[in-house]
């Protein structure tokens, strides 16, 4: 694989570092006038999601990372890995372990479509859409008529988030959701 | 659009600065035969011709001891691999020359300067090693850093560390001289300031060093940090040194980013947006 010097660092770059894949977020040129130049570089570990920066002597390189996002369709889990297909028509699929699921495991829906980090052709992160429209399977009974008040109560949805969701929501309703917050945006219809 | 209006004002501003000082305007060649041996400074090469200049000194200085009056050139350099938010390989240098004058004499006018053009404020000095103990103990370095690199990092740390506020660091270490004399009561340390603004390093200036052999000392020495780092191995500029050795006045000189100045006038982050052409879309 390639290799990158700091020069060519930017943002959105994927590169190994200490052996994991990692993106640029940020990269700083610093060099006093009569002195070394270095660049300071913020990362985001792909794996772990973690960010943190280092400094490199200018001129030192990385070994680029191969790293790529697939729009995938999510099918099903089997409760030890999770089943993605590519949406291009080829059908192919992949599973993802737990740890690529960590942070998206509850807005899985089926037949919905997610942004599939692969390493080296592995899933290693899956983020969901911005936003979802899912159904809630539980919560305290609704408060018929109480549409203008405040105050909120949780609620599961299916693919297994609690949303905190105003008091008239009821089961089987369905939610606009923004996966970012977790927070309830609208009923996507009527109930 | 505002930043092309600011810096053709700012053009003027300096150039009525120095007239009404009686300093003199000179162009010195863009495109030089040499260049300098520093090791953190890179020049472009031009096939069979020399170096596009890192910077107007040498030329400046050959002029000054051909007999020259107090000079400045304002005008563009260039400098290989320095590309950032504060750095463009090439960038606008003010660089003048005080004859009769000494580090300390130069350092009150580069404030004069500054505060006609940012408006009057105070400044501070400090040592060069308090600025690097600004850097703390926690700063994360590369694994193979070399002590003179990890004092450059310190250094650039600390600058930053200083926060908002006009600084002049002085008393640079002896190794740290580049063309700054050394202190006559104390040969530790280089008589060269920096002026720091706003956590941005604007200018560096000398009490110029005029001994042709300990000139040729030091370029040898640059020579061989740059042998044993594979860098480029510039011949030694000849011409420059055989000006010292028929004699450089007594003066003080000191450069300074003008690019940097406009963006400290605008509040600018970034270089680009005090460029019309930044590198990348020159």
């Amino acid at each position: 694989m390639a290799n990158f010097s700091t020069s060519e660092f930017k943002s959105g770059l994927k590169v190994m570092f200490e052996g994991d894949p990692c993106a640029i977020l940020e990269n700083e040129f610093v060099k006093p006038g009569k002195g070394q130049a270095f660049n300071r570089v913020r990362f985001r570990n792909l794996r772990s999601g973690r960010v943190w920066e280092r400094t490199f002597k200018s001129g030192e390189s990385l070994e680029a990372a191969d790293v790529m996002e697939l729009d995938m369709e999510y099918l099903y889990t089997d409760g030890e890995f999770w089943h993605f297909m590519k949406t291009d028509g080829s059908y192919e699929q992949t599973a993802a372990p737990e740890a690529a699921v960590a942070d998206s495991k509850d807005w899985l829906k089926e037949q919905e479509t997610y942004a599939v980090t692969l390493w080296n052709d592995d899933p290693i992160s899956v983020s969901p859409p911005n936003f979802l429209e899912l159904e809630v399977v539980e919560t305290d009974p609704g408060l018929k008529g109480d549409t203008a008040q405040g105050g909120s109560k949780p609620a599961k949805v299916s693919t297994g988030a609690v949303v905190k969701v105003p008091l008239f929501v009821e089961i089987g309703d369905v939610l606009r959701v923004d996966t970012r917050s977790g927070e309830y945006v609208s009923r996507a219809r009527g109930s | 659009m505002q930043a092309l209006e600011t810096r053709a004002r700012l053009l003027h501003d300096v150039r009525a600065f120095f007239h009404g000082r009686g300093v003199l305007e000179v162009q010195t060649a863009i495109l030089g035969g040499a260049t300098v041996t520093d090791p953190a400074v890179e020049s472009f090469q031009v096939d069979g011709l020399g170096y596009l200049q890192p910077s107007p000194e040498y030329q400046l200085k050959r002029l000054l001891a051909a007999g020259a009056p107090s000079l400045y050139q304002l005008g563009p350099v260039f400098r290989a691999g320095e590309s950032g938010r504060r750095h463009n390989p090439e960038f606008v240098m003010l660089e003048w020359y005080r004859l009769g004058f000494s580090d300390v004499e130069l350092m009150k006018e580069v404030a004069e300067l500054v505060d006609l053009i940012l408006g009057p404020s105070e400044y501070r000095t400090l040592a060069y090693a308090e600025v690097v103990s600004l850097a703390g103990d926690q700063l994360a370095v590369p694994a193979d850093i070399r002590p003179r690199e990890l004092l450059d990092l310190r250094f650039s740390v600390g600058i930053e560390a200083l926060g908002p506020g006009r600084f002049f660091v002085t008393d640079y270490p002896s190794d740290q001289a580049a063309l700054a004399r050394l202190r006559d009561e104390d040969a530790t340390v280089a008589a060269r300031f920096e002026l720091v603004v706003d956590g941005l390093e604007l200018a560096n200036g000398y009490y110029e060093l005029g001994n042709p052999d300990e000139l040729r000392r030091r370029f040898q020495r640059d020579l061989e940090v740059r042998c044993s780092a594979g860098q480029h191995q510039p011949a030694v500029d000849e011409k420059f040194l055989a000006a010292m050795k028929a004699g450089l006045p007594d003066c003080a000189g000191v450069a300074l980013g003008f690019d940097r100045l406009l963006m400290l006038k605008l509040g600018a982050d970034d270089l680009a947006d005090v460029m019309a052409f930044p590198i990348g879309r020159a």
